[in-house]
């Protein structure tokens, strides 16, 4: 019998990170002790717990990561609050890699980059910045402008320190919701911040986050002078094959299963606003 | 080549089959409504135009297991529940449904990776279609491109006359099922053809007697996604919409699943079952939900098989014109409703 | 009748009674018609009313009945009896709505008339009690009585329990031999009927159909679409489910169902659902004395009151036959 995407592969998990009060991140392996699988930037995977339930996942960890896979994971829901749960040795199931991928290895190259992320937003974003590192070269300038409620909500602070800000010629903005004591950084929300910041014409935008942030600093772009066609985001809806053909995450005649979940802004122009 | 066999054979063939393999025929419940049965001694064939529910279940069952677990403390264990279908053959499958499978392929095995659950039946079953000798009001095969008298799509197309039989193959597998049948089925002769012929010509006379014979997709071919999602008509087409599945559970073409567990007491079984786009829980995740009325979810049902489809496929739709969601929805809102209203936006 | 009520309508609107105008609209064929809100008088030209308006228009008003102005629903003596029952549970806002009250002497089933007179259906007349039937194969004349749902072969009334007003004059309830089919399930053996029930149900397609158009069934969230509850399941996970889902279904319409039979009529695998509340509903009245939900919405359901004379949960025993 041939080999079936729906029949998934054991996963252990081997280490376990508090990034925020809600979001943790999951280092997972084959029972071998190798990466489950390669992927590109932006791909996702299907990870489950059986009995508990499957569900979709951008894939956290760079592919220049030839160890480990890593998923960062915020608790929303059935399956996620069950995964916060688990120690390390924990089996799971994961199977992939699904959808597409920023296009690194085309559209991107050369290119001066922004990446505009909320919250959970930066997951997907953290394996295509991890992978410019690695690139250095292949690419221009990189500027990250990333925001949460609050300095305890960013995602991979730690790593956003020690190795972003001081990679070559990366710039990395940082702000927070409200003002909270322990924190001299910006204060507002992502969108104004953008604004502010005023990142150049030229360069390229990569974005993730909650729905209302993308809405605003969509709008604080085009107001920039972006254009569509410089902007990409990554989409989430329910899935539950990954392989487009269960037919429940579609936008329009497109599968954000399979044909995305990376979007560029004038693509989805062209679909129904049904997400 | 066309087979015949006479019509006091009949029996004797559909026991010779089924010496061979599974045989499924439609046959009458006890409320008179035709279904598919395994055929065995006793069963007869049904004289009705088509069978209540479609024949997608053999291929795309309602439910089947995916794959099963066994969980041992931070162990998990996975266990490939397939085995290779038996082999079986499909008689009395009409025109519409057997397009229905050529549909049902695009999705499960053209467009990549092939799904295995399906794939396996797929390759053990061979249909035998019948052509249709009465067609009824709620028919619209031809919309579609669909010939009712004579079916390419299975691998044995059959023609039942006033005394015969007639057999053709139309596939590989159907030639190999026929030669294995000996002497039950001789060659047909021209009077032979000439009463298919008739019986094809009567046919398409009832069928232009019928209300939907004119039904055409022209407004629909190349038709634009946003003109159409964005259309005024929704609102007034979905507005009764009780939001049940019927329609999408007695549609030949209809293939959305849902991926469930089940916790045996001994392990986990995953299963695949039926879904629909016309349930409020279709697209509802932990983060939101993008269809939040009845609208949305009606208007992705006729999307789907009308726009979206033919967009991703050639152009050819979703849809077969079985009648059957004509027939069963119980508020008899349907997809004939749906082209004639919106085919008249501009 | 038709015409009637389209003047009616008509005049409702144009006086500002009623803003909207429930009623049933005209399909492809003489049979399909789907229930539709007529937001003008010229819309009406495309409402019907005819034998095979048999959609119970009451479970809408639910939602209906909360939207701006005020809405003119036309109901059937039956209908008017879920209605009741609806305001009896406040799920209907009733200065939303303008009941009008209809005269019905039966609705007949489509199926039943395929089986007679042969499919391809080109027209259908009615001539006083018979149908003229014209197919595309030939032409027959059916009795209505012989084509009638099967619910209103045991019409249990023609009289409208509410209404703001009537189209003719108010009919009287009726004796209703609806009883007889759940006595001689009664009178077979518990094995008889376990195998009558499991043949049945096991038809089941699960499509939701006889729930979403109960008017009994009006919950913001059913348990079984409601992941969090823990039976929530499109499909049967053991051979046994299905029949759970319309078991539970009968225990929680039980007190309320009003008998409207719109459940077995739109069920596409011909379960007979509408008997397995009937059984509910004969119990009733054999353990609690005769109600009929609906008919007055002051009324409390026998299995939400609590009277010294109640049967004791021995009764199971007695009426079980067995230990």
């Amino acid at each position: 019998m041939t080999e079936e995407m729906l029949i998934p592969k054991i996963g252990v998990v081997t280490d376990i990170r508090q990034d925020t009060p809600d979001v943790k991140t999951f280092r997972v392996l084959t029972p071998d002790g190798t990466k489950p699988f390669d992927h590109m930037p932006g791909q996702c995977a299907m990870v489950s717990i059986p009995g508990v339930g499957e569900a979709m996942f951008s894939i956290t960890s760079s592919p220049t990561n030839t160890e480990f896979m890593e998923f960062s994971i915020k608790k929303c829901g059935c399956l996620t609050e069950w995964l916060h749960m688990i120690e390390p040795g924990q089996q799971i199931t994961v199977r992939g890699p699904y959808g597409n991928a920023f296009p690194v290895e085309s559209d991107l190259l050369g290119k001066d980059l922004v990446f505009i992320a909320g919250g959970i937003g930066l997951a997907p974003l953290r394996s295509v910045i991890n992978y410019v590192r690695d690139n250095r070269s292949r690419y221009g300038s990189v500027q990250i402008i990333y925001g949460s409620r609050s300095k305890d909500d960013l995602v991979d602070y730690q790593e956003i320190i020690d190795e972003w800000m001081t990679a070559p010629d990366f710039e990395v903005d940082l702000t927070i919701d409200r003002e909270q004591s322990g924190w001299d950084g910006h204060v507002g929300f992502v969108p104004n911040y953008v604004k502010e910041l005023s990142p150049d014409v030229s360069k390229t935008v990569l974005m993730c986050g909650p729905p209302i942030m993308i809405k605003f600093s969509l709008a604080a772009l085009k107001e920039l002078g972006f254009k569509d066609t410089q902007i990409y985001t990554t989409m989430e809806l329910r899935m539950k094959c990954g392989i487009g053909k269960c037919g429940r995450c579609n936008i329009g005649n497109k599968y954000v299963c399979k044909d995305g979940p990376v979007f560029r802004f004038d693509e989805l122009g062209e679909l129904p606003d049904e997400y | 080549m066309t087979y015949k066999l006479f019509l006091d054979k009949l029996y004797d063939f559909f026991d010779k089959i089924a010496g061979k393999e599974i045989l499924y025929i439609p046959s009458d419940d006890s409320d008179g409504s035709a279904r598919f049965k395994k055929y065995e001694t006793g069963v007869t064939l049904s004289e009705s135009g088509n069978t209540v529910r479609s024949a997608k279940d053999f291929f795309f069952p309602q439910t089947e297991s995916l794959v099963d677990f066994k969980v041992d403390g931070q162990k998990i264990e996975v266990i490939d529940p397939r085995t290779e279908t038996e082999d079986f053959v499909i008689f009395g499958v009409r025109s519409c449904d057997a397009r229905s499978f050529k549909i049902l392929d695009k999705v499960f095995i053209d467009q990549e990776p092939a799904d295995s659950y399906y794939l396996n039946r797929r390759s053990h079953g061979t249909v035998i279609t019948l052509a249709c000798t009465a067609p009824v009001e709620t028919c619209f095969c031809k919309t579609f491109g669909i010939d009712p008298t004579e079916s390419a799509d299975g691998d044995i197309t059959a023609w039942k006359t006033s005394n015969a039989l007639m057999l053709k193959a139309v596939s590989e597998k159907g030639r190999a099922l026929l030669e294995s049948l000996g002497e039950i089925i001789d060659k047909a002769d021209s009077e032979d053809e000439k009463a298919v012929e008739a019986q094809k010509k009567q046919t398409n006379v009832i069928y232009d007697k019928l209300p939907l014979h004119n039904l055409s997709t022209e407004k629909f071919d190349g038709r634009s996604m946003m003109d159409t999602f964005f259309s005024e008509k929704w609102k007034e087409l979905s507005e009764a919409c009780l939001g049940c599945g019927t329609c999408t559970f007695v549609c030949p073409t209809c293939q959305c699943y849902d991926i469930k567990e089940f916790d045996t007491g001994h392990g986990i079984k995953r299963f695949r079952c039926w879904d629909s786009c016309m349930y409020s829980d279709f697209t509802k995740m932990a983060g939101g939900q993008p269809r939040l009325t009845q609208l949305e979810r009606f208007r992705q049902r006729f999307m789907h098989k009308l726009i979206y489809f033919p967009m991703n496929n050639d152009g050819e739709y979703g849809c077969v014109g079985c009648g059957r969601c004509l027939a069963k929805c119980p508020i008899h809102m349907n997809i004939v409703k749906v082209m004639k209203s919106i085919g008249e936006d501009e | 009748m038709q015409e009637v009520m389209i003047k009616k309508a008509a005049e409702l609107l144009e006086n500002g009674t009623v803003n909207r105008v429930m009623g049933w609209k005209a399909g492809e064929f003489i049979y399909d018609v789907t229930p539709a809100v007529f937001e003008t008088a010229e819309e009406l030209k495309d409402f019907v009313y005819g034998d095979f308006c048999a959609p119970n228009l009451s479970k809408y008003m639910v939602a209906e009945s909360k939207k701006d102005g005020k809405i003119l629903v036309f109901l059937k003596p039956c209908d008017t009896y879920s209605f009741n029952e609806l305001l009896c549970e406040h799920r209907i806002n009733r200065d939303g709505v303008y009941v009008v009250g209809i005269p019905c002497d039966g609705k007949t089933d489509i199926e039943k008339i395929k089986a007679l007179a042969g499919p391809g259906i080109i027209d259908i007349k009615r001539e006083g009690d018979n149908l003229k039937v014209q197919t595309a194969y030939g032409s027959s004349e059916l009795s209505r009585d012989d084509v009638k749902l099967d619910r209103c072969l045991v019409c249990k009334s023609h009289k409208h329990v509410a209404y703001d007003e009537l189209i003719g004059e108010d009919g009287e309830i009726r004796e209703s031999k609806r009883f007889d089919e759940v006595e001689r399930l009664e009178h077979m053996t518990p094995e008889e009927r376990f195998s009558f029930w499991r043949g049945e149900l096991s038809k089941c397609i699960r499509c939701n159909a006889c729930r979403n158009v109960c008017p009994a069934c009006t919950c913001e969230k059913c348990v079984f679409d409601n992941p969090a509850s823990g039976v929530e399941n499109k499909a049967a996970s053991t051979s046994f489910e299905e029949n759970m889902f319309h078991i539970i279904r009968a225990f929680h319409v039980a007190g309320r169902c009003t008998d409207c039979g719109e459940c077995s009529r739109v069920c596409p695998q011909h379960i007979p659902l509408h008997l397995l509340n009937r059984k509910f509903i004969k119990d009733i009245n054999e353990l609690y004395g005769e109600y009929q939900a609906g008919a007055d919405p002051e009324s409390r359901s026998p299995v939400v009151d609590f009277t010294k004379n109640d049967a004791e949960p021995g009764i199971i025993y007695e009426r079980g036959g067995n230990e």
